[in-house]
């Protein structure tokens, strides 16, 4: 008889770091969280996190404070967009190139 | 329990005994009363699907594809221009390996316009990659629904049942709705392995590179080619599939038992008529007649279109010595797709029957029993050769 | 569960008839009554033939099928539908094109191009008319006539309402299907509109319906 295993190539993948490469060096803009206007940051309440909800590529952690993995982030600036307070900065990535090396 | 209703009757029943559980559908005749079923069985309360009301045939099937993801039981239908408006969809939902069940009520395809029956419609879906079934009565549309279910979950690609427009959606005929205590010992509740689920996210279908790549856990993922390649290894091996599933069905219920091609005094005849739907009913009582004159002849009318059932082919025609085969549609430009199918899986055998092709019943035009008859009788007496041009029968030019 | 409400007496009756017209026809046609329903868009043709269907199928018609012509019709335009019935399945969903009976709903339809078209040589009209089944001549056609628009009236249902009726008539003209199978079916299908008075429209017609010589 024939085979039982059916549909066993299905296209999908789980969200999560890495899988497209390390990403981060795509990014021109960094977001910085200014943790004294985020609002779980602020309150310390677990509250918000709309930036961890609208993350497309979910790098930033629902923990008070949101953390974001600069490894991955491709500066996309969607949770600087949804930040209902404004507490996320697009920074230029030159003002960090001579720090970091 | 007996009843005389129509075919589009008999189709929602058979939604309804599955316990589908999620219905989106667009009204087009012929189709229409079957949602128009779907709908009242809904509203009153006689069955606890989901009945999701959709401006149109590309969003009807999308709502399909977005339920059966998360797992669901799902149900469409349409017809003619609503399944190509849908396309797109079509084409998403069997990459996509979704177990929808969707009942094709076979119309004509504009232009110009018509509402009336031939197998354009399901037969331009072909190379989708969806199963197709053809019911030739109404006892075989509402049986074929369930078995549907049971090999679409069974195999993971979408099942299309084709029948006949106003010669089945229309017509009333008496078929035997199955105890639904019956019919939940035949089809289990559906449950999928890779269902969209908020504690679990998951990307489906999202653009997959030509090449293999590793996915998070750094595992091989396969490519679009894989994807595809897999669903075509499925089809044919869904056939054993088709087969079990009709066995087991037979075991309950006590019917069917041809998935393939289903015969009717095949076994001694020397010239075989072969077609689609309720013609292949009606061709008996050409082969009646025929036989009554003394010559051997029988019809078989081909269930499973997709995956074509090739060796059942080969098994039943080599050795015979002629077929004629009647077709409700055409690959413009070529012959009728049947033809093709058939002679390409007689090419392999040594003693090939001699092939004829005609195309009838375009756009609903009558077809007449006697017509038929004279066809059939024309094609034995012709001999053995075999003629590639296809011949339309019942034109009036 | 088959109830065998008919007379066995008017079925054995319509057999002989039956046989008798049809002896020259092949075996095909032999095994199979084919009735030809003539109405107009609205009417209910088709749900009157969808019942005796039924009925049929219940008397231990094991072959009943019905099927409508679809046209571009609307009200009042002329419609029809086949109605087979045979002790074994039916295969052949066609049109009929050589009718057994013709069952006409509104006399004015006798005009009409096609509506007789095909009668066999013996074969028999069933129509709703005013007038006796004298005033008609078809030479070797049994012409039936009652006069449905009036009956179903006068037993309360809405002017025009003709298609319970008339199954009365195709019941004693015809003698195929009992009249109390059919009544029982019209009630089933119009068991939200009037049942009784459906169903009394046809036994009202049946005792009021005249069936002609040849």
């Amino acid at each position: 008889m024939g085979q039982d295993n059916f549909g066993k190539m299905k296209s999908h993948s789980e969200p999560g770091p890495g899988d497209g490469g390390k990403t981060g060096s795509w990014r021109v803009k960094r977001p910085i969280i200014d943790l004294t206007v985020c609002i779980p940051a602020k309150s310390g309440k677990v509250a918000c996190f709309a930036c961890w909800m609208y993350c497309p590529d979910g790098v930033i952690t629902r923990t008070i404070p949101p953390v974001i993995d600069y490894e991955y982030c491709k500066g996309c600036e969607i949770c600087a967009e949804e930040c209902p307070v404004n507490a996320i900065e697009m920074v230029e990535e030159t003002q960090f190139a001579d720090k970091e090396g | 329990m007996h009843v005389i209703e129509s075919g589009n009757v008999a189709a929602a029943t058979g939604v309804k005994l599955a316990r589908t559980q999620v219905i989106a559908a667009y009204p087009i005749t012929p189709q229409t009363p079957l949602t128009e079923k779907l709908s009242e069985f809904v509203s009153k309360g006689q069955m606890t699907a989901q009945y999701i009301p959709v401006e149109s045939e590309h969003s009807a099937l999308s709502v399909c594809i977005a339920a059966s993801s998360t797992g669901s039981r799902t149900f469409t239908a349409t017809s003619a221009n609503g399944l190509l408006y849908m396309s797109e969809q079509v084409h998403w939902a069997s990459g996509a390996r979704l177990p929808i069940v969707m009942c094709v009520v076979n119309r004509g395809v504009g232009a110009p316009w018509t509402v009336w029956n031939d197998h354009q419609d399901s037969i331009s879906q072909r190379d989708t990659g969806w199963i197709q079934m053809h019911a030739c009565d109404h006892q075989q549309i509402l049986d074929t629904v369930l078995k549907a279910f049971m090999v679409a979950e069974k195999v993971s690609i979408p099942v299309m049942v084709c029948y006949d427009g106003y010669l089945l959606s229309h017509s009333y005929m008496p078929f035997e709705i199955p105890k639904q205590e019956d019919v939940d010992r035949f089809l289990p509740s559906f449950s999928s392995d890779c269902k969209l689920d908020p504690e679990h996210p998951l990307n489906q279908n999202t653009v997959t590179l030509p090449d293999v790549r590793p996915d998070i856990h750094g595992n091989m993922s396969p490519g679009y080619m894989e994807i595809r390649h897999n669903l075509q290894q499925d089809l044919i091996c869904s056939l054993d599939v088709v087969k079990e599933v009709e066995d087991r069905f037979k075991g309950i219920f006590n019917r069917g038992g041809s998935p393939f091609i289903e015969s009717y005094l095949c076994e001694d005849a020397e010239y075989v008529a072969v077609c689609m739907g309720s013609l292949s009913y009606q061709l008996r009582d050409v082969v009646d007649q025929l036989r009554n004159d003394g010559q051997k002849v029988g019809v078989a009318g081909v269930r499973l279109y997709r995956p074509f059932p090739n060796q059942a082919v080969i098994d039943a025609f080599s050795g015979k010595k002629g077929l004629v085969i009647f077709e409700k549609g055409i690959s413009y430009g070529n012959q009728g797709p049947l033809f093709t199918d058939i002679t390409s899986a007689l090419y392999q055998v040594e003693e090939r029957p001699f092939a004829h092709n005609y195309i009838l019943g375009i756009g609903g035009r009558e077809i007449k029993t006697q017509d038929l008859l004279d066809t059939f009788r024309k094609s034995i007496q012709s001999g053995r050769k075999n003629e590639i041009k296809t011949e339309w029968i019942g034109l009036k030019l | 569960m088959f109830v065998f409400a008919f007379d066995m007496e008017t079925e054995f009756i319509w057999e002989k008839h039956f046989n008798n017209l049809t002896t020259n026809g092949n075996q095909m046609q032999q095994s199979t009554i084919q009735i030809r329903w003539h109405g107009r868009g609205g009417q209910g043709a088709i749900t009157a033939a969808k019942i005796v269907a039924n009925a049929a199928f219940f008397s231990g018609y094991n072959g009943a099928v019905m099927i409508p012509t679809f046209g571009t019709e609307r009200r009042g335009a002329p419609v029809l539908t086949s109605l087979k019935i045979s002790k074994e399945k039916i295969y052949d969903l066609s049109p009929i094109v050589n009718p057994d009976i013709v069952v006409v709903l509104d006399y004015l339809l006798l005009e009409e191009k096609g509506t007789l078209d095909g009668l066999k040589e013996g074969g028999m009209i069933i129509v709703n008319s005013p007038k006796t089944p004298e005033e008609y001549s078809y030479g070797h056609i049994t012409v039936a006539t009652a006069d449905v628009t009036s009956i179903a009236e006068s037993v309360g249902l809405k002017r025009g309402i003709v298609n319970t009726g008339i199954i009365g008539a195709f019941s004693k003209a015809s003698g195929l299907i009992g009249i109390d199978i059919l009544s029982e079916k019209i009630k089933d299908e119009f068991r939200d509109i009037k049942p009784e008075e459906n169903a009394e429209a046809a036994r009202l017609t049946f005792a009021k319906t005249v069936v002609g010589g040849k």
